[in-house]
């Protein structure tokens, strides 16, 4: 269950401006708040994280398109541990600097929380992938 | 708590906790507590003569509680030898207690090398010990699987029991399963409906005479609903625990010394055995106060002991730190 992120081999020029643009764009969605159907949402497949600082999941909502792997990574000094509320993904606990991954198949809503404290929610929202909304 | 007042520790968090410590007559660690009729009074600063003085009762246990073995960072890089030290500051008591309790959370991430350890240092006290979990106890992918394994034998639902000790009546709930995402009353934990059901039976048939101890894991009481410090269900248990006489709830998770008294029925959080945390509200985040520097570290740390005396229905306890 538990993870670490790998860094994917490394990528063509295209592919890491490509990348950073759909890093850009995520964290734009993420940060501003856009709502979700005007957040254009780059190819499946590109990693998207969830920094956990704080006791809390930024961005809360974050958006991605089908195929896309999700990394929680635990940037504070407690373990945290990610479930969410149907029981479809669970990590175990992950401790500083560890990270979580989980790859969402499914478009759909996940509203989850971190099981030690669940007052930390946080929700992803995939859209059905090669949808550009 | 007048010498943890007069340390010069940095940061607003520990500012705002001191300025509670000064504020809450009921807060203190280092400090005995008599509860006499529930009505709780100092007797003087653990070492002090007048610890001396506290009651030799026909119960004696106690409660260690948070002990986090795993946790590996500041402010303390190694809690399983702070954990040693409150065991072997409970086998050096005059008065042996009859058995302890763990109150939960002991380990950092359910992994059974943490508990491994844990047992290890506690066997050494060679007393009877009844655990509890915290949720650092279930956080196995599992859900709780790991600890109901190995901790749960001879117990009920998800790990609840009951059992009589010296004319006592002990309650063992499990509040860290249950958790309820949402906003408004976001992340309180519940005891839920199945083991609420069997506490009213389970105190059903005792005379209100029966003193009775309440141990869970989060607060049975709700101190800090931003924190999650609370359970959304408490009042129901309390319901049920109303007419006896003397009611004594003891819990771990905030890493802190909080208490209250509603009636017959006392309240008391109690120290860790690993790191300290933030008074409510006075940090942007619970978790552990990584700025309390080493040589200040065990004056957050503690043990309780609670002594009941024959004669009189509530106990007294008597909370000391992990300073020599």
């Amino acid at each position: 269950m538990l993870t670490i992120f790998e860094r994917a081999p490394r990528p063509s020029r295209g592919a890491v401006l490509l990348g950073a643009v759909a890093l850009g764009l995520m964290l734009l969605a993420g940060l501003a708040r856009v709502p979700a159907g005007e957040t254009p949402v780059k190819a499946a497949a590109s990693p998207a994280t969830v920094q956990i600082d704080n006791f809390a999941f930024a961005p809360a909502t974050l958006t991605v398109s089908a195929g896309t792997t999700v990394t929680w990574k635990n940037e504070d000094d407690s373990p945290h541990r990610i479930g969410d509320n149907n029981g479809t993904f669970k990590s175990a606990a992950f401790d500083t600097d560890d990270t979580f991954s989980h790859t969402f198949a499914a478009p759909g809503e996940y509203p989850y929380i971190c099981t030690i404290h669940p007052y930390m929610v946080g929700k992803i929202i995939v859209k059905p992938a090669g949808k550009s909304s | 708590m007048a010498d943890r007042d007069d340390k010069d520790l940095s940061g607003a968090a520990k500012m705002n906790r001191r300025g509670l410590l000064k504020c809450m007559a009921w807060t203190g660690t280092g400090v005995v507590w008599t509860l006499s009729g529930g009505v709780p009074r100092t007797l003087g600063l653990i070492g002090g003569a007048a610890a001396a003085e506290a009651p030799q009762g026909a119960l004696t246990f106690v409660q260690i509680s948070d002990s986090h073995i795993g946790f590996h960072l500041p402010p303390n890089p190694d809690p399983s030898a702070t954990l040693t030290e409150a065991i072997e500051k409970i086998k050096a008591m005059p008065t042996q207690p009859a058995f302890l309790v763990h109150t939960g959370d002991i380990s950092h991430l359910s992994k059974e090398e943490q508990w491994d350890d844990a047992d290890q240092i506690i066997k050494s006290a060679n007393k009877q010990v009844f655990f509890l979990p915290g949720e650092h106890d279930v956080a196995d992918a599992d859900n709780g699987k790991a600890y109901l394994a190995r901790y749960g034998k001879g117990t009920k639902g998800k790990g609840w029991y009951s059992f009589d000790h010296g004319g006592v009546h002990f309650i063992g709930l499990i509040n860290v399963f249950e958790f309820q995402p949402g906003f408004k009353s976001a992340g309180l934990a519940k005891l839920g409906d199945e083991q609420l059901e069997w506490l009213e039976k389970d105190v059903k048939g005792l005379s209100a005479s029966t003193p009775i101890v309440l141990m869970a894991h989060l607060p049975l009481w709700t101190i800090y609903e931003q924190w999650g410090w609370g359970t959304q269900d408490a009042g129901r248990a309390l319901g049920y625990v109303k007419r006896f006489g003397s009611v004594t709830v003891l819990n771990g998770h905030i890493h802190q010394i909080i208490q209250k008294v509603e009636g017959n029925v006392t309240f008391h959080t109690a120290d860790s055995t690993a790191f300290p945390q933030p008074a409510p509200g006075t940090a942007p985040a619970p978790g552990p106060m990584k700025e309390v520097p080493a040589n200040e570290l065990r004056k957050y740390l503690g043990i309780r002991t609670v002594n009941y005396v024959r004669s009189k229905g509530a106990p007294a306890l008597t909370d000391s730190t992990l300073v020599a």
